[in-house]
């Protein structure tokens, strides 16, 4: 398998990732979109790391963080995610439009 | 800290205080402490400059010489500094905004709303306007520019009358684009001597040493003498003033057309004709002929005006007018007078505001045309109107004469690049200002306090109390000393004009 | 020339003026807010004491000063720096002429205060009443000692706001508001030439000084450039304003509105007289301006005439004094328009008249008010009769007429008699004109004389008149007593310039002509007015025959109603209004147009703002792969 391979498999998950977001209109979709996109991020760091400098470790080093982030990012996201639920009975993001004009 | 540092962040520290005062009632005489600190140390730093400074300097010096400098390195990399300096020009403007802001404290001495902030943005602005006036570093210059002008919206739109939020936003953003074009004009000043030199810096006095090329010149001459002028009022961009002035609260009325409308004509006698002689001399007639245009244009605009407020803005653009023409006439006579009236404008129509208040707060209008006969319920504040009026129609006596006849006086001197036959049209034009002036001034204050009482309601109401008595006084002290004996006012900015006008040759 | 030695008053010559001037502090600040009486006693003993001065000063300028007038500055500071060549110094400038006017200002002054503490007893304002004056003297008094242009122009506009305060003293009066803002913007505007005739003057030669603008080189500089009839015709304007030369005589009819007693002072004996005073301090400069002295005489012939014709129509006694004043102003001011270096007769003539006038029309306007204060009008056909019941007002009264109208050997026919000689050389129009207006002038003298002081009262206020206190008739019988004895000076021995004067100068023609046509006015005066019973038909008969031609007179030609047509339908509603209007909408609606043109293309953006994060995601992504596009395109 060449860097190129790789490279089409984190594309096709990153724009997979977009398009769920500007899609999907619950937030719970939004978020696995986002997880979609970090994780493509995260494949990115090891795969530059194996064929740029494999005699390092940062690539791994870095998507462990970028992994932790998700987590933290999730758990935030969810958390506000609940709040809204709970004020507004909803979680479809077409109807949160009040930062309209 | 040096003097000049504490003269500056003083109003800063005060307002701090301000800030943190546990009481209501102690603000205000915080405030009133801070600034009379500050005009202790005003009179401290002018003894120290009289004493030093002024004997050195000399007709034949080719750089503005400044005392009490602190030199800081700021920002090494870009050549900025942290450069504090005063000469003679730079001392009068304190002595001015130092009565002015005391007097200010003491106009707003019944603000009962919010009046910490009030408090504190009021002396905030004013640490900008003495920053401007003390830093001798275009971009510490421009820095405290921007602090004198920003508070200003605060204070109109929350403290003011009538239309504050629209008067707000449109002096704040006119002054905007003004200071948009300062900008613009600084950092080609900046750049085209740092590529020229290899010496990349916003010093002044380096500055002033490079002569930047003609073509230069005289695009950036107008950029940056526009940018002030519309601080200063200049015709077709004054019409900011009249609004802001009518919607401001009486301090901050008295502060921006007393002080801050100074800082356009100081600006463009101390930075645009300073740095760029070349571009002064080939516009020179043209700005000379706008101010004329200020000079009447303001003085007709007043004669119809129906508030007291707008009559007096309208009287501002045409006095300030008068800076910008002697600024403009590129001699020594034109530079003295120019700064003399700063000095004289900002004092006449500290009190022309402080008494508008004053008489506001009693009557509950401004309209001319509502009042009438009040000079009968109180003398005081009327006679206290009348030598503001008279000091602004230029009665031998008042400080506004010696600075008129200054700038006409510069006219017949001329300078040796522009036509005399068209300076000497235009300095006539002006000097009918004096004319429409008596007949405005005379009209206006007539109305008001002159004949019988108008209002039933206005026959009881009070005359000045004792704040009052000590603001307006403390003013009219002011014009009258300086009009009377006006010789050392005149010595001490005298060597300071020699620089500038020595560039031009 | 030997320096003349200094006596100790002519070394503290600026004592003059600095009295009136510290006791117009004193009384203006720390008297006047808590006693009325005590002002009136300050401010007239300060006045008393300058008084005194001037006359000590007169005395050892006259010992020191021999055959040949002398100019001496002994005492000047530095003011002002225009630049380092041209300083302006305030000064005290002793010569003939300036001597002469302090001692006439003083005393005048001094015998106004005095006349004031009665006239003006139980007034509301009486201490700002003494405040003002002594301003007033102090500005005159540090005009008349000018040692440069420059400060005659200081003190020039502080007698004009002395004025303008002092007109409109009753300033609930809406009537004396006007009167003091026309006053004051005339004369203004009048200053507007004079400020720049200094200008020119100060500009050309480099100097201000009237002791080196007389030098030939600063004439011949000036004549070099061609200003010279320039600069001086501008300076006459400024004279002209001051001393209500036509066409800017409005002013001064109108400012009788003010107090009596300082119609005495300033618009007759002191204030009024600084145009001429002006003229003739310039008068080297003016002598080698033909052009410009000629418009001097000129002007001057015309007002005199034309003010004589007016006053014989009016009704109210101030303003016939006023239109009097006038009158006599432009005898002067033709008389120093006729005078040469060579022949200088009429200079001398005209500085005498001035003397003359000072004490006479000051007793008239004294003699009026307190006619005033004792019925309570001013209209002449409502008093009547007082002959009787204010004899010492009357005798001093008919003093003045007399003087005025030029009978031997009140002061006035000496004075008109030099001015008339120097004008029968060489001016025929000028010696005719004058002696016509003479006539004309003791017509109406004589007619408010008679209607006055003769006849039967006509009114019910007349009638219970009284005579006036005693400070009051002080002043009246001193002034009277100057009117007589002043005539009998030898002035020419002391006032004169250019070639010296010889001294025989009584022309018997002259004289009798001029005598004659005085006569010839009060008897033809005493014809329509003086019996007492067909008075008032006999003057309505006269003004029906005149018609169209009387109401013009009477309404002074109408130059009030022209002046207000000009300043109000001209300029207020073709200049200032306009004005005003385009700065709201035009040069204002620009900026307004630039702040709703931002707002328009802010709200085109609106459209955009859907509040959908999802959109705002489309926007960024698009806007990404756009900046990528860009970047390979122009870098890649």
């Amino acid at each position: 398998m060449t860097i190129m391979n790789w490279l089409q498999l984190t594309l096709l998950l990153f724009s997979i990732g977009i398009y769920g977001i500007l899609t999907r209109r619950s937030a719970v979709g939004i978020l696995i979109s986002v997880e979609l996109m970090l994780n493509a991020g995260a494949i990115n760091f090891v795969v530059f790391n194996k064929y740029v400098a494999a005699h390092q470790v940062s690539g791994q080093v870095m998507s462990i963080f970028v992994i932790a982030l998700a987590a933290a990012e999730v758990m935030i996201g969810l958390a506000i995610l609940i709040m809204i639920f709970r004020q507004r009975r909803s979680v479809d993001v077409t109807k949160m439009d009040t930062l309209k004009n | 800290m040096g003097l000049l540092s504490l003269l500056v962040f003083l109003p800063f520290i005060t307002a701090l205080f301000v800030m943190a005062a546990p009481i209501q009632k102690q603000i205000r005489w915080i405030a009133l402490f801070g600034t009379g600190l500050h005009l202790i140390l005003t009179a401290i730093t002018t003894y120290k400059y009289v004493s030093v400074g002024l004997l050195s300097t000399s007709p034949e010096d080719k750089l503005t010489k400044l005392f009490l400098v602190e030199k800081i390195d700021w920002f090494t990399s870009i050549g900025i500094q942290y450069n504090l300096g005063v000469d003679g020009i730079s001392m009068a403007m304190v002595i001015l905004t130092s009565i002015i802001i005391f007097t200010g404290v003491l106009a707003s001495w019944n603000v009962e709303n919010r009046s910490k902030e009030f408090f504190a943005l009021l002396l905030v602005l004013v640490t900008g306007v003495f920053g401007v006036f003390l830093s001798f570093d275009l971009f510490l210059f421009f820095m405290f520019y921007e602090v004198a002008v920003l508070p200003m919206y605060l204070l109109i739109g929350v403290w003011g009358t009538g239309p504050k939020e629209y008067s707000a936003m449109k002096l704040t953003l006119m002054l905007m684009v003004g200071s948009a074009l300062i900008l613009v004009g600084f950092l080609a000043l900046y750049f085209i001597a740092g590529a020229k030199t290899g010496i990349y810096t916003f010093d002044l006095n380096s500055l002033a040493q490079f002569n930047y090329p003609k073509e230069f010149q005289s695009w950036a001459f107008p950029t940056i003498f526009v940018g002030f002028g519309i601080l200063g009022a200049l015709y077709p961009f004054h019409t900011w003033s009249p609004d802001g002035h009518a919607s401001a609260p009486t301090a901050v009325s008295m502060l921006h057309a007393g002080v801050l409308m100074k800082l356009g004509g100081y600006g463009a006698l101390r930075i645009a004709v300073y740095l760029l002689p070349e571009g002064a001399k080939e516009w020179g007639l043209f700005f000379m002929a706008l101010a004329t245009i200020n000079i009447l244009y303001g003085a007709f605009g007043a004669i119809k005006q129906k508030d007291l407020k707008f009559f007096t803005a309208y009287s501002s653009v045409s006095h300030c007018g008068l800076v910008l023409f002697g600024v403009a006439t590129l001699n020594f006579m034109g530079f003295k007078g120019a700064v003399l009236q700063m000095f004289s404008h900002g004092i006449m129509t500290g009190l022309f505001f402080a008494l508008i208040g004053m008489i506001y707060g009693r009557t509950h209008t401004r309209m001319i045309s509502e009042m009438g006969g009040l000079g009968q319920v109180m003398p005081w504040l009327s006679t206290s109107f009348y030598i503001a009026g008279l000091a602004s129609l230029g009665l031998p006596g008042f400080s506004g004469f010696i600075a008129e006849v200054h700038v006409f006086m510069a006219w017949f001197f001329g300078n040796a690049w522009h036509s005399i036959v068209f300076s000497r049209v235009l300095t006539i034009l002006a000097a009918m200002s004096i004319v429409v002036t008596a007949v405005y001034v005379l009209r206006g204050l007539g109305k008001v306090f002159l004949g019988p009482v108008q209002d039933p309601h206005h026959e009881n109401l009070t005359d000045a109390t004792i704040t009052e008595k000590l603001t307006t006084g403390m003013l009219v002290a002011t014009l009258a000393i300086v009009g009377v004996y006006p010789l050392p006012l005149i010595k001490l900015i005298e060597n300071s004009i020699y620089p500038i006008l020595n560039r031009l040759h | 020339m030997q320096p003349p030695v200094m006596t100790f008053m002519l070394e503290n010559s600026w004592v003059i003026a600095a009295v009136p001037f510290f006791s117009f502090l004193l009384v203006g600040l720390f008297i006047r807010p808590y006693s009325d009486k005590w002002a009136g006693l300050v401010a007239t003993s300060a006045l008393f004491i300058s008084m005194l001065a001037s006359y000590l000063l007169a005395w050892d300028y006259l010992q020191i000063s021999g055959a040949a007038p002398q100019v001496l500055v002994p005492w000047s500071v530095e003011w002002l720096q225009f630049i380092p060549k041209i300083s302006v110094h305030m000064g005290v400038l002793i010569d003939p002429i300036s001597v002469m006017m302090m001692t006439v200002v003083t005393t005048v002054s001094f015998l106004v205060h005095v006349y004031s503490i009665g006239y003006m007893h139980g007034e509301n304002g009486y201490g700002r009443y003494f405040t003002y004056l002594n301003l007033f003297t102090f500005s005159m008094l540090g005009l008349v000692s000018s040692t440069n242009i420059f400060q005659m122009y200081v003190f020039w506009e502080l007698v004009g706001v002395s004025s303008f305060l002092l007109i409109g003293f009753y300033y609930k009066k809406p009537a004396a508001v006007a009167a003091a803002k026309k006053a004051f913007i005339v004369t203004r505007f009048a200053d507007l030439g004079f400020l720049i005739g200094i200008l020119i003057l100060a500009g050309t030669s480099q100097t201000i000084y009237f002791t080196s603008l007389s030098q030939p080189e600063v004439v011949s500089q000036l004549n070099e450039f061609g200003v010279l009839n320039l600069a001086l015709l501008l300076i006459f304007m400024g004279a002209a304003g001051k001393s209500a030369m036509f066409p800017l005589h409005i002013w001064l009819p109108d400012a009788m509105e003010g107090p009596t007693p300082v119609s005495a002072l300033i618009h007759a004996a002191t204030m009024v007289v600084a145009g001429v005073y002006l003229v003739a301090r310039m008068f080297p400069l003016y002598s080698q301006a033909t052009y410009a002295l000629e418009v001097v005489a000129f002007v001057g012939l015309f007002t005199s005439a034309f003010a004589a014709i007016i006053a014989c129509t009016q009704d109210d006694i101030k303003r016939v004094l006023a239109f009097s004043t006038l009158s006599q102003l432009g005898y002067m001011m033709f008389s120093l328009g006729i005078a040469t270096l060579r022949e200088p007769l009429g200079y001398t003539a005209s500085m005498f008249h001035l003397y003359n006038h000072a004490f006479f029309k000051a007793l008239l306007f004294l003699g009026a008010g307190a006619v005033i204060h004792a019925v309570h009008t001013n209209n002449i056909w409502e008093m009547g009769g007082l002959r009787k019941k204010m004899p010492i007002t009357h005798i001093t009264f008919l003093i003045a007429v007399l003087a005025i109208s030029g009978i031997w050997p009140f002061s006035g026919f000496f004075s008109k008699d030099e001015i008339l000689v120097a004008s029968l050389h060489g001016h025929p129009i000028h010696f005719i004109g004058g002696l016509i207006v003479a006539g004309i002038t003791a017509f109406y003298m004589s007619r408010i004389y008679f209607l006055t002081f003769l006849g039967n009262s006509r009114t019910e206020a007349s009638s219970h008149a009284h005579e006036a206190s005693p400070v009051m008739l002080f002043s009246l019988v001193v002034l009277a007593a100057f009117s007589c004895v002043t005539g009998f000076i030898p002035f020419s021995h002391y006032v004169s310039i250019g070639q010296p004067l010889e001294h025989s100068r009584i022309n018997l023609l002259v004289a009798i002509s001029g005598t004659l046509m005085a006569l010839i006015g009060i008897f033809s005066s005493w014809i329509i007015y003086g019996s007492s019973s067909g008075s008032a038909k006999r003057s309505d008969v006269i003004a029906r025959r005149l018609g169209a031609i009387y109401s013009l007179i009477k309404n002074k030609f109408y130059f009030d109603e022209i002046y207000q047509f000009v300043t109000h339908k001209i300029i207020f509603k073709f200049i200032a209004s306009p004005i005003a209007w385009f700065d709201r909408k035009v040069v204002d609606g620009g900026v307004n147009l630039s702040g709703w043109s931002a707002r328009k293309v802010g709200e085109g953006f609106l459209s955009m703002q859907t509040g959908q994060l999802q959109t705002y995601g489309v926007w960024f992504v698009i806007g990404t792969i756009v900046t990528f596009f860009l970047f390979w395109a122009t870098v890649g």
